[in-house]
C-alpha cells in the first residue's frame, strides 16, 4: 500500500473497518468511504497521508508587503492554507476613558474563494469564531502597545483596521490568520502626519514634508515596537495520537482540535478547545504545549527572515 | 493557607461558588427546559427535538445539534456565534449520537441575567435541559470559570467585575464525576484529571503553571457542582410524561 495517496489503482485488501464489499478497493475510494479506518491505518505506522510525521507542521512561508496601498500587509501560507492580512490606519478621536491610547479593529473574512463549503448565501460557521479569537488574542497578548498609536493625547489617535482574508482554507485557519496579523503589524509603517490651522490632523505624503510643521510623529515613518509576539499551533487529538497542524480533511475526520497560543516569554496566551469528542488530559495538554514551543522556534526564524528580506529591498 | 489572598468584592473566599439554583420543566411547549442560576447570572435553556432530518453538510449517520443563543439585549453578533459553536461542540461530545441518526435537536439559550461566568452557566443549563428532554447522553458536562490573580492564586466562579479586572481567566468544562456503587477506594491525585477537559476557553495571558493550577481547582469545584446537579435532577417526580409525545 502506498503511503502518499497517489492516484494509482493500488488496492487495499480487506481493511478492518470496511464491510465485506470493500475487500478490494482503490485508495481514493477507501479514503472517501471509510475515512476513520484510513487514518487509523496511517496513524498506527505514525505517518499521515501526506507523508508527514505526527508532529511536523506543513511548510510555512511569510511574505511582507504584498498589498502596496495598505500601511502594513502580509501573506502567509501554511501548506495550502493562505491568509492575507492588511492594516489601514485612520485618525480618530480617542475615547474619554483612555485618551492616550489608539485602538485596533479586527475583521476576519472567509470569501467563497476559500472553500467549496462557503457560498455567498451560506457564510462559513467558523468565520465569526476565528474573528473573535483573533481579536481576543491580539488584545490579551499585548503585542501592540496601544499607547504607541496615540498622536495627540485626548485629541487624535490612530485606529488600525486589521482585515484578514482567507484565500484558501485547508486546516489550521486560526494559526495562519494570527501569523498573518503578527506579520502585518511587524511590517506596519505609520505614515507622516501633521496638524493644519483648524487643528485637524491629516496624513502627509513624502514630498510635502518640508513645508509643514511635523510636531507629532518623528521625521521618519515610524514602526510599532512589537512586544511579546504570540505564536499559535493547532493540534488534533485522536485517541492517543496528537497530530500537529491538521489539514481540513484531518480536522473534519477527527473532530477534536485544540489551539495553543504561546508568546515569546513562554506565557500561555490562549488554550482554546471548543468541545469535541476526545477529552484532553493534563498529559495531553503538556505534550501539546511542548510541541507548540518547538514550532514557535521555527516560526520565529521564518518571521525574522521575512523581515530581513523586506529590509534589504 | 489563604491568609495573603486578596479579598473578593462580594466577600467570598477563593474557592467559594455563588449560590446555585436549578429548576427544570419550566416551559410547557418545549420538550425539555431548565433554568440555571449562579448568583445573578441566570440562563434559561430550552430543548426541542429530536426532529427528523439534518442540515446540509452535517453527517446524516449521527444526530446533530443546533444551538441558538439569545443575548439579553442587543443584536446577535460574533460573540454570540462563538458561544453557539462552543456550546454545540461541547454538547455533541457528551451526547450519544448514534442512537437517533439523521435527527436534529435544537437548543435555545436565553440569557436572563449576566453577571460573569455566562458561558459556564449556559453549558450547565443546556445540560440540565437535555436531561429534562430525555436526550440520550454518555455523561453530564459541568462547567466552571477560574480566574488567575496577580500573585498566582486561583479564584472560582467569577463575577463580571472580576472578569474585567483580572488579567487572565479560563472557562473549563469537565465531564461529571461518576457515581460508584462499589465502596469508595482512595483515588490517587492524578485520577480525576485523567478524564480530561471537554472544553477550555481562556482569556488573557497566563503562565503555563497557572493554567494547570486552574485545572486542578476546576476539577475539585466541578465535583461539587456535579453533586448538586445530580441531586436537583433526581428531585423531579418519576411520573413525568414525555412531552415529545404531545
Amino acid at each position: 500500500m502506498t503511503q502518499s495517496g497517489q492516484m494509482e489503482t493500488t488496492t487495499i485488501g480487506g481493511g478492518e473497518g470496511a464491510t465485506g464489499m470493500a475487500a478490494q478497493m482503490e485508495v481514493e475510494a477507501f479514503r472517501r468511504l471509510f475515512p476513520l479506518p484510513f487514518y487509523d491505518r496511517h496513524l498506527s505506522k505514525s505517518v499521515r497521508p501526506d507523508a508527514r510525521t505526527l508532529d511536523s507542521a506543513r511548510e510555512t512561508t511569510i511574505s511582507l508587503g504584498p498589498v502596496a496601498s495598505a500601511d502594513g500587509s502580509a501573506l502567509v501560507k501554511i501548506g495550502e492554507t493562505t491568509m492575507l492580512a492588511a492594516i489601514k490606519l485612520e485618525v480618530m478621536t480617542p475615547s474619554t476613558e483612555s485618551p492616550d491610547e489608539g485602538s485596533i479593529a479586527v475583521e476576519f473574512y472567509m470569501p467563497p474563494i476559500c472553500s467549496p463549503m462557503v457560498r455567498p448565501g451560506r457564510p462559513a460557521e467558523v468565520a465569526p469564531v476565528i474573528s473573535q479569537q483573533l481579536s481576543d488574542v491580539i488584545m490579551s497578548s499585548r503585542m501592540v502597545n496601544l499607547k504607541e498609536l496615540c498622536l495627540i493625547s485626548g485629541k487624535a489617535s490612530w485606529i488600525a483596521y486589521l482585515d484578514v482574508y482567507c484565500l484558501n482554507a485547508d486546516g489550521s485557519l486560526f494559526d495562519a490568520a494570527l501569523l498573518s496579523a503578527v506579520a502585518a503589524f511587524t511590517h506596519l509603517q505609520i505614515p507622516l502626519v501633521s496638524v493644519n490651522e483648524e487643528g485637524r490632523v491629516f496624513t502627509v505624503s513624502g514630498e510635502q514634508q518640508e513645508k509643514t510643521k511635523l510636531e507629532l510623529v518623528n521625521k521618519e515613518k515610524r514602526k510599532l515596537s512589537i512586544g511579546n509576539t504570540p505564536f499559535p499551533v493547532t493540534c488534533v487529538i485522536h485517541k492517543e495520537h496528537i497530530l500537529v497542524d491538521p489539514t481540513a480533511e484531518e480536522e473534519a475526520v477527527m473532530e477534536t482540535s485544540i489551539t495553543i497560543v504561546l508568546d515569546t516569554l513562554g506565557n500561555l496566551v490562549s488554550i482554546y478547545k471548543p468541545g469535541g469528542v476526545g477529552l484532553a488530559s493534563t498529559a495531553t495538554i503538556k505534550e501539546c504545549i511542548s510541541r507548540t514551543k518547538r514550532r514557535m522556534q521555527d516560526l520565529k526564524i521564518i518571521l525574522e527572515e521575512a523581515v530581513s528580506v523586506m529590509e534589504v529591498d | 493557607m489563604g491568609k495573603m489572598e486578596e479579598d473578593r468584592i462580594d466577600g467570598r473566599n477563593a474557592n467559594q461558588l455563588r449560590p446555585l439554583a436549578c429548576s427544570r420543566n419550566l416551559l410547557h411547549r418545549a420538550h425539555g427546559s431548565a433554568r440555571w442560576s449562579q448568583g445573578n447570572t441566570i440562563v434559561l435553556a430550552a430543548v426541542y427535538g429530536p426532529k427528523s432530518g439534518t442540515k446540509k453538510g452535517e453527517n446524516p449517520e449521527k444526530a446533530s445539534f443546533e444551538v441558538i443563543w439569545k443575548p439579553k439585549t442587543g443584536q446577535i453578533g460574533k460573540q454570540e456565534r462563538e458561544c453557539e459553536i462552543i456550546l454545540k461542540r461541547t454538547l455533541q461530545s457528551i451526547c450519544l449520537l448514534n442512537v437517533h441518526p439523521n435527527t436534529t435537536t435544537s437548543i435555545i439559550v436565553q440569557v436572563v441575567g449576566d453577571d460573569g461566568s455566562l458561558l459556564p452557566c449556559a453549558i450547565n443549563a443546556s445540560c440540565a435541559a437535555l436531561v429534562d428532554a430525555g436526550i440520550p447522553m454518555k455523561n453530564l458536562a459541568v462547567a466552571i470559570s477560574c480566574g488567575l490573580m496577580e500573585k498566582g492564586s486561583v479564584i472560582l466562579d467569577l463575577t463580571k467585575s472580576e472578569e474585567e479586572k483580572l488579567k487572565a481567566f479560563a472557562y473549563l468544562v469537565f465531564p461529571n464525576s461518576p457515581l460508584t456503587v462499589i465502596p469508595k477506594v482512595p483515588l490517587s491525585k492524578e485520577q480525576p484529571i485523567e478524564q480530561g477537559i471537554i472544553t477550555s476557553v481562556t482569556h488573557g495571558a497566563m503562565p503555563v503553571s497557572g493554567y494547570f493550577d486552574c485545572l486542578d481547582r476546576g476539577v475539585a469545584a466541578c465535583a461539587a457542582i456535579s453533586e448538586f446537579l445530580r441531586r436537583s435532577l433526581q428531585k423531579q417526580s418519576p411520573e413525568d410524561t414525555s412531552r415529545a409525545a404531545q
